[in-house]
């Protein structure tokens, strides 16, 4: 429910909060701390965990405000599945103690998140997950492994999905848990990936226990508390407003006016058609961020991904050929632990590596193309043969 | 820079509640009147322009004088409003001679016609959709050709113009400056093409020295050309935008009703992942062509690589959803019956009209500074 709270509130409160707490002479995460308390956090939250109860569309007046003020920001790139993921599920399910607990601190960027919910048997097919949870008094005991896991290296909390019921459909017998990375049982391995960093790892759970009111939502309802999480994956498209070739295709398009000797024909109409797609695909961000605003979301969130992903690889592709000799190198194959990911700041053959992940991460191209198809467009469901059949009876 | 002037400075590429009406005024119309068997049946008559629709389209409700201010006897709409409208006649394919007389005739006259004289005059009645006026060029010249086609006299021929056999005025270029055309006067010669796309038919015009009416002089007849050439090819796009809509809609409408192998055609994956990624091209052609429309409207110094940009992308998914249209309707898609057949000759024409794909991004790269090697 919202408030009547309106812009020009929103923004009183916004100048106030820099008035008390001038960015210049304050510390970063003092002025993040008292932004959450002002609720200028995110303002469609509830009054008390970072918001006012505002409506979702008067986000960007703060952000403007503050932006314009020179005031720190908590930097979501690198608390992003915090922010976009757990902070929502924890919002909608959360008790009023977790709530309390787990948003300031997750907001401020002060806990570091990760999700542990693929594994090596269940990705696309997540439902079919077989990590176990076990009741023990007021326990449960969780045993199994997960992988792919982004920032479990520097993460302090996850979100965790586990089996509670093998016997029952797969979708029926998951339950949510918030789990504590610093528990015994939890043990994170670097697990290298195809830039020659680890960015993401192997999490190996063994009889970890997490106290029952580290739960998020009913037992067995873990499916439907994940629905939550994923859905706020994909809509990962923010308020953001991004310039003119101000994503990876403005490093090509540099690179081509500064080295004239790079240039071919065939290279040309490659660039120029990409050039095209990626300033469409920036209008068709700021058309979404325009309905937002306005109130009227549309489905255009779930096709971003897609075509960000797609664009960001045949982009970093065509730069490495335009490179030419160049191309032919790689930066830096030493194994290091990033804690984010940085397009921008690193070569092409990086680029061109790490942007494979990108119609992989957070759901497959392919995935995301049934569910456009499914539920943006209605498209009938393709015949299933597990939804009746119990967890433990499932081929494997 | 604060939040109030960034806002006025972005496009609005969102629809209005005022243009929102007008969609529903001109589809219902449309519906009514140029329904698919009206249109099939049309286009094999003598006479393609079902002058009756033009009548309550343009003067009706109104839209051929959208771009008209009203001191000239128009609207005093925009260039976003007319685009609303060029959407519907996708959606449709109707002939109708919209986008040749209410957007690139009238964009010419409405440059020349500030100080009255015979522009004004000639606005006024295609405005109140009297008459119909179309530029005297193949319908192929793109925008960056504009100026380039003020040469010679009005002893000529020019093949390829669009809708000239429904035009009462031609509006021709010429070294000595831009003149207006009774296609009734004696020296003119229209002779109707079989064009591939039959609801928006061609005709070869010979000029053997007609008289016409001196618009204006070379200079700024050029400028006027190249924005009406302009004005055209940018709102080509939200033609080409409902056209492909159409497409989807009636793909994923069909594909859910035929079944094959006891299923849905529509719930195998390898047609369900086509049409996802069609729709994500219609959406992202929404933006391309709003976008453009609003530079338009607004006058934007942008407007020259909006244009650029809405043309090299929405004529490939105008085109793509149309062959996707025709193949995933299987044999029904090939009849002459169903209608998925004007939709292809329209999108394949449209990719041609007002310069290709390849020649908009000649422009950008011109305009964004990626020169050729
Ligand atoms: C860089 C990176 C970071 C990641 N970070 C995390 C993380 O932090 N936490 C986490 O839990 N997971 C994470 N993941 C895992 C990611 O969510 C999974 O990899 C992804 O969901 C796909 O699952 P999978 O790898 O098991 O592939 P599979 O499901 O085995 O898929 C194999 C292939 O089959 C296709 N496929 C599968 N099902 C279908 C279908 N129904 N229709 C059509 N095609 C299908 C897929 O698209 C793919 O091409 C990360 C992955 C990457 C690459």
């Amino acid at each position: 429910m919202s408030t009547d709270i309106d812009a020009a509130q929103i923004r009183r409160r916004t100048q106030e909060l820099l008035a008390a707490h001038p960015p210049a002479t304050t510390d970063r995460t003092d002025f993040l701390k008292a932004r959450f308390d002002a609720g200028l956090a995110w303002v469609h939250y509830p009054a008390g965990l970072g918001g006012l109860d505002a409506p979702r569309s008067l986000q960007p007046v703060v952000d403007a405000e503050l932006a314009a003020a020179g005031a720190p920001d908590n930097d979501p790139r690198r608390i992003g599945i915090g922010l976009g993921m757990a902070a929502p599920t924890v919002l909608e399910y959360g008790t009023e103690e977790q709530k309390q607990r787990f948003l300031r601190p997750l907001w401020v960027g002060e806990e570091v998140w990760c999700q542990l919910f693929s594994e090596p048997g269940a990705g696309s097919d997540l439902a079919a997950l077989g990590t176990r949870a076990v009741r023990d008094g007021e326990d449960w005991v969780v045993d199994g492994q997960k992988v792919w896991t982004s920032s479990a290296h520097v993460a302090r909390w996850a979100i965790l999905i586990a089996r509670t019921d093998p016997d029952v459909p797969k979708h029926r017998g998951i339950s949510y848990f918030i789990c504590d990375m610093t528990d015994p049982g939890v043990d994170v391995r670097p697990l290298r990936q195809i830039t020659g960093e680890a960015e993401f790892n192997e999490v190996f759970l063994t009889g970890v226990r997490i106290p029952d009111n580290r739960r998020l939502g009913p037992v067995g309802a873990g499916w439907k508390v994940a629905q939550t999480t994923l859905m706020n994956e994909r809509v990962s498209i923010g308020g953001a407003r991004i310039p003119r070739e101000g994503g990876m295709i403005g490093t090509v398009a540099k690179t081509w006016r500064e080295q004239p000797g790079l240039r071919t024909h065939d290279l040309h109409q490659r660039l120029l058609t990409l050039w095209v797609e990626a300033e469409v695909a920036r209008l068709t961000g700021e058309r979404l961020r325009q309905q937002l605003v306005a109130g009227q979301p549309g489905p255009e969130g779930s096709g971003m991904k897609l075509a960000f992903a797609r664009l960001n690889q045949e982009i970093s592709g065509l730069e490495v050929e335009l490179l030419g000799d160049e191309g032919l190198l790689y930066g830096d194959w030493t194994m290091r632990r990033p804690d984010l990911v940085d397009f921008t700041g690193r070569d092409a053959g990086y680029r061109y590596l790490r942007s494979k992940g990108n119609s992989i991460e957070g759901g497959t191209s392919e995935v995301l193309l049934n569910i456009v198809a499914e539920r943006v467009l209605g498209l009938p469901a393709e015949p299933r043969n597990d939804k009746d059949v119990a967890w433990k009876d499932l081929a494997r | 820079m604060t939040a109030q002037n960034e806002a006025a400075q972005a496009p609005d590429l969102l629809y209005s509640e005022a243009e929102e009406d007008l969609r529903s005024a001109v589809r219902s119309l449309l519906a009514d009147r140029a329904d698919a068997p009206t249109v099939i049946a049309g286009i094999e008559s003598d006479t393609p322009h079902d002058l009756r629709l033009w009548e309550s389209l343009a003067a009706g409700i109104g839209a051929a004088g959208l771009l008209v201010p009203e001191k000239l006897g128009g609207q005093g709409a925009t260039h976003r409003e007319a685009a609303v409208v060029m959407e519907e006649l996708g959606r449709s394919a109707a002939p109708a001679p919209y986008l040749t007389s209410a957007v690139v005739a009238t964009e010419i006259l409405l440059a020349l016609a500030a100080d009255g004289g015979p522009a004004a005059g000639l606005l006024g009645e295609l405005a109140a959709g009297s008459r119909i006026a179309v530029l005297a060029l193949p319908f192929a010249t793109p925008p960056a050709d504009g100026a380039a086609a003020m040469t010679g006299t009005l002893e000529r021929t020019v093949t390829g113009v669009a809708e000239a056999a429904a035009a009462d005025v031609l509006l021709v270029p010429t070294a000595e400056g831009l003149y207006a055309v009774e296609t009734g006067a004696d020296g003119v010669a229209v002779q109707p093409l079989v064009p591939l796309d039959l609801t928006r038919p061609l005709a070869t015009v010979t000029l053997t020295g007609p008289t016409g009416t001196l618009l204006a002089e070379a200079g700024p007849a050029a400028a006027a050309v190249s924005k009406g050439l302009l004005a055209g090819a940018g709102l080509l796009a939200s033609e080409q935008l409902g056209l492909a809509e159409w497409c989807l809609t009636e793909t994923v409408r069909y594909t859910r009703e035929r079944h094959q192998f006891n299923r849905p055609v529509g719930s195998f994956q390898s047609l369900k992942h086509r049409m996802a990624q069609l729709w994500l091209e219609v959406v992202s052609a929404r933006a391309a062509a709003r976008n453009a429309a609003d530079a338009l409207a607004t006058n934007s110094p942008d407007a020259p690589l909006a244009v650029a940009v809405a043309q090299a992308y929405c004529s490939k998914v105008a085109v793509h959803a149309a062959e996707e249209c025709v193949q995933l309707h299987g044999g029904i898609g090939m009849t002459w019956e169903h209608p998925a057949h004007l939709y292809l000759k329209r999108a394949k024409a449209d990719s041609i009209a007002y310069g290709t794909a390849g020649r908009h991004r000649e422009t950008v790269a011109g305009l964004v500074e990626l020169p050729a090697p």
